[in-house]
């Protein structure tokens, strides 16, 4: 346990204990924990996860093997910000493999990727939002943008990259 | 405003779209003009302004309706900025400003339906449990709980005819009978909010616009079966649907809706909310479970049902969420009402999301045994921008396209299945002439691929391999044998699947096969794309004739491709062009042309 958390700070590994001491008699605790993991981190780094599998006496191997199953969990750092592309039924008959094209360029993400090297934006694929009246939709940390088009998009990768540089979000 | 005892209420909508188009602005507006205009002191007595769910006609949020002593306006488009003079002149003048407000399409958007799960939806406000007692709200629950038996309000749901509306169409009443008849015990009900179709938002529509019904469908059904505890299981990519349910959770348990003795008749039930984490499988009700209990989920082979051993092992009922609104409607009205509805086997309404190349898209709720064609064109307002109707897709990732020319099919479980579709979640995406259904197959199977859960053979690997066809057709590089193969494979794939997710993912191959063979062979054969969709297929020039050299284009190509001097016509290159038909798009002079090439392979 030790080495598992040898790069924890003492504040995270406060909050992880208030994580598992939550937790400690619920049944299928596993998925609420990683989310609040996640919550907490942006991702699930593997020394946390080491740590509370090992405090609540759960397989490490479980917590991996559910972590990776659900696509929600993430086990590399993301963005600053986060951009998300509706790519549902709608959205997509209504062009949103498009806008993730060019959402992808302007935003410098590397093909096969999904965050600039930078970590200043993390692009990814969403299966419906469900505002299909409203397709295609993009979020933009947390805010949704309906009826979106190639102009619009570019427009606001450029409003995102101004705030970027100017307090660093 | 008191003197005339006028009684004033303004309604915003807040659903999905209406708070993307600004409704908290708009509502934070009509608080601040009435303030102004001194009417605020009147606020909590004859004026209430307050936020409603989705009213459905979407593409005209944020609608805001004011009511006046039972007469409604309703205007369309609100910004916060035209909120002064509808205070001004309406509230305070009496007399509805001109222009504003919906036109003769929303009459006909709303004449057609017939809203049942969605009559309180749109009118009340989702966070304020009153607002939902007022309306008859928890009266089912008094009803059943006071006053019925358990068994009798297994009759009365038998009776209605209700079928899940999550997809299956399985008899509720006979669910519930058979959980009841497991031996007594712990027993639980769970709602599936796991909305996962793409181009669905039924379920999320309703958990926004009135949580409470839901809440009192689970109750009636906790005391039919004999339950004690019970879980919502909804999608995290929902906050707000979390957040509206959460806060009826609480009201419910502060009215002691929930908890221990509910309204002093013995029964207890209590209900936790569980956060799914981005997983289409865990729709499926024994996927659903082995995620509720913290495992990865994965489906296991029927029987047992989770009725009869579920969650934890114990008898569990899990009802979709639209199902679980429909219950308090029919026990206050009646099984007879309820049964009144719809077809001869399909009973009641349905809720569809109706989205795609449709003028009007929507959240609309029809009786069973509509006609297509009356959804899409007299709801719907038919295609927008003027385009040729190809097809609806039905039933999301499960189900399949109705072409044209049986569109005069009458909405209902039995008759959809018969033509290669389903009812399904109640996704109803509208396809033009511009939509490639070789794509719209090869979309879906590649969802499908990419949320199996890997552990049956048949479907981890026979979803990939039908992608991969369908990817190598759109490509140009099709083969003869590949419609044969393209059958053969997704018969197997839907005979030895282990759950529904892999039983029904061949149904948009199978169905576009079906209605549009044609459209494979041309691809095939003569390695055209004739919706000039499929990228591989297509090209992109600038008529030079047309072309004004504004320069549009140029702003948009996100590869750089498109040059040309200001005011003189410009070229794409092609080589660097990736055809995503921004210039297509974005060109006012239609100087873009879509071209069809044959494929070099």
């Amino acid at each position: 346990m030790q080495k598992a958390c040898k790069h924890l700070k003492d504040a995270d590994l406060e909050k992880l204990e208030a994580i598992c001491v939550r937790h400690r008699k619920g049944k299928g605790a596993v998925i609420p924990i990683l989310q609040e993991i996640q919550d907490i981190f942006g991702y699930i780094p593997e020394d946390c996860v080491n740590f509370v599998a090992d405090r609540l006496e759960i397989a490490r191997s479980h917590f991996y093997g559910v972590a990776t199953f659900y696509s929600q969990f993430h086990f590399t750092p993301r963005g600053k910000n986060i951009v998300t592309a509706c790519s549902g039924t709608a959205c997509h008959v209504k062009g949103s493999e498009k806008l993730i094209s060019i959402l992808g360029r302007e935003l410098g993400i590397p093909e096969g990727q999904d965050t600039s090297p930078d970590l200043n934006f993390t692009l990814e694929k969403v299966n419906c939002v469900g505002a299909c009246s409203i397709a295609p939709v993009i979020i933009i940390n947390n805010v949704v943008h309906g009826k979106m088009n190639g102009n619009k998009v570019a427009k606001e990768v450029i409003k995102l990259k101004g705030a970027g540089s100017d307090d660093g979000k | 405003m008191e003197n005339n005892g006028e009684k004033i209420e303004i309604k915003v909508c807040m659903g999905p779209v209406g708070i993307t188009s600004g409704g908290q602005d708009v509502l934070d507006a009509f608080g601040d003009e009435l303030k102004r205009n001194g009417i605020s002191a009147e606020l909590g007595k004859n004026c209430t302004r307050h936020k409603v769910g989705c009213k459905g006609f979407c593409s005209r949020d944020v609608l805001v309706d004011v009511i006046i002593d039972g007469s409604r306006t309703t205007y369309q488009y609100v910004k916060p900025d035209m909120v002064a003079r509808i205070v001004e002149e309406h509230i305070v003048g009496g007399v509805p400003v001109a222009g504003w407000e919906v036109k003769e399409d929303y009459r006909a958007f709303h004449d057609r339906q017939l809203k049942v799960v969605l009559s309180d939806c749109g009118e009340i406000d989702p966070e304020d449990i009153d607002a939902y007692i007022e309306a008859g709200g928890y009266g089912a629950a008094k009803k059943a709980l006071a006053g019925m038996a358990a068994e009798e309000v297994i009759e009365a749901m038998k009776k209605s005819g209700l079928r899940g509306r999550g997809g299956a169409g399985f008899p509720t009443g006979v669910k519930w009978e058979t959980a009841r008849k497991q031996p007594p015990g712990l027993k639980y009900v769970i709602c599936n909010a796991d909305e996962g179709d793409p181009g669905a938002f039924m379920d999320r529509a309703v958990l926004e616009g009135n949580p409470h019904a839901v809440l009192e469908g689970m109750i009636v059904a906790a005391y039919a079966v004999g339950a004690e505890e019970g879980y919502v299981y909804i999608r995290a990519e929902y906050p707000l649907a979390v957040e509206r349910l959460k806060i009826a959770i609480a009201q419910a348990r502060n009215r002691n809706l929930l908890g221990k003795n509910i309204l002093g008749t013995g029964l207890n039930f209590d209900i936790k909310v569980k956060l799914g984490a981005g997983a289409f499988v865990c729709g499926e009700e024994t996927a659903l479970i082995a995620s509720i209990e913290g495992q990865r989920g994965m489906p296991r082979a029927k029987p047992p049902f989770p009725v009869v051993s579920g969650l934890w092992g114990k008898p569990t009922v899990i009802n979709n969420v639209e199902t679980l609104a429909n219950i308090p409607y029919i026990i206050r009205r009646g099984a007879d009402w309820f049964s009144s509805l719809g077809t001869e086997k399909s009973k009641g309404t349905k809720i569809f999301a109706l989205t795609g190349k449709v003028r009007n898209t929507g959240l609309i709720e029809v009786p069973m045994g509509m006609s297509m064609r009356d959804i899409i064109f007299s709801i719907g307002g038919g295609i927008e921008g003027g385009k040729k109707f190809k097809a609806v897709q039905m039933g999301g990732p499960s189900g399949g396209c109705i072409p044209e020319h049986l569109l005069d099919v009458k909405v209902d479980y039995e008759n959809l299945m018969k033509l290669g579709a389903i009812v399904g979640s109640g996704g109803m995406i509208v396809l033009d002439e511009d939509d490639c259904m070789v794509n719209v197959a090869k979309y879906f199977l590649n969802f499908t691929q990419t949320e199996s859960c890997g552990k049956c053979v048949p479907c981890r690997i026979g979803t990939k391999r039908l992608y991969e066809i369908l990817d190598r057709i759109t490509k140009g590089e099709g083969k003869e044998s590949d419609l044969a193969l393209l059958e053969k494979l997704s018969k197997d794939v839907r005979q030895a699947s282990l759950c529904g997710l892999g039983q029904t993912a061949p149904n948009p191959v199978l169905s576009t096969l079906q209605y549009f063979r044609h459209e494979y062979e041309a691809h095939i054969f003569e390695k055209k794309c004739p919706a000039k969709a499929c990228k591989a297929l297509i090209t992109f020039r600038i008529r030079k004739e047309v072309c004004k050299g504004c320069g549009a284009c140029v702003r948009v190509c996100p590869a750089a491709a498109i040059s040309g001097r200001e005011k003189a016509p410009h070229t794409i290159n092609p080589s660097a062009c990736i055809k995503c038909g921004s210039c297509y798009d974005v060109c006012r002079f239609t100087a873009v042309r879509k071209i069809k090439i044959r494929s070099k392979k």
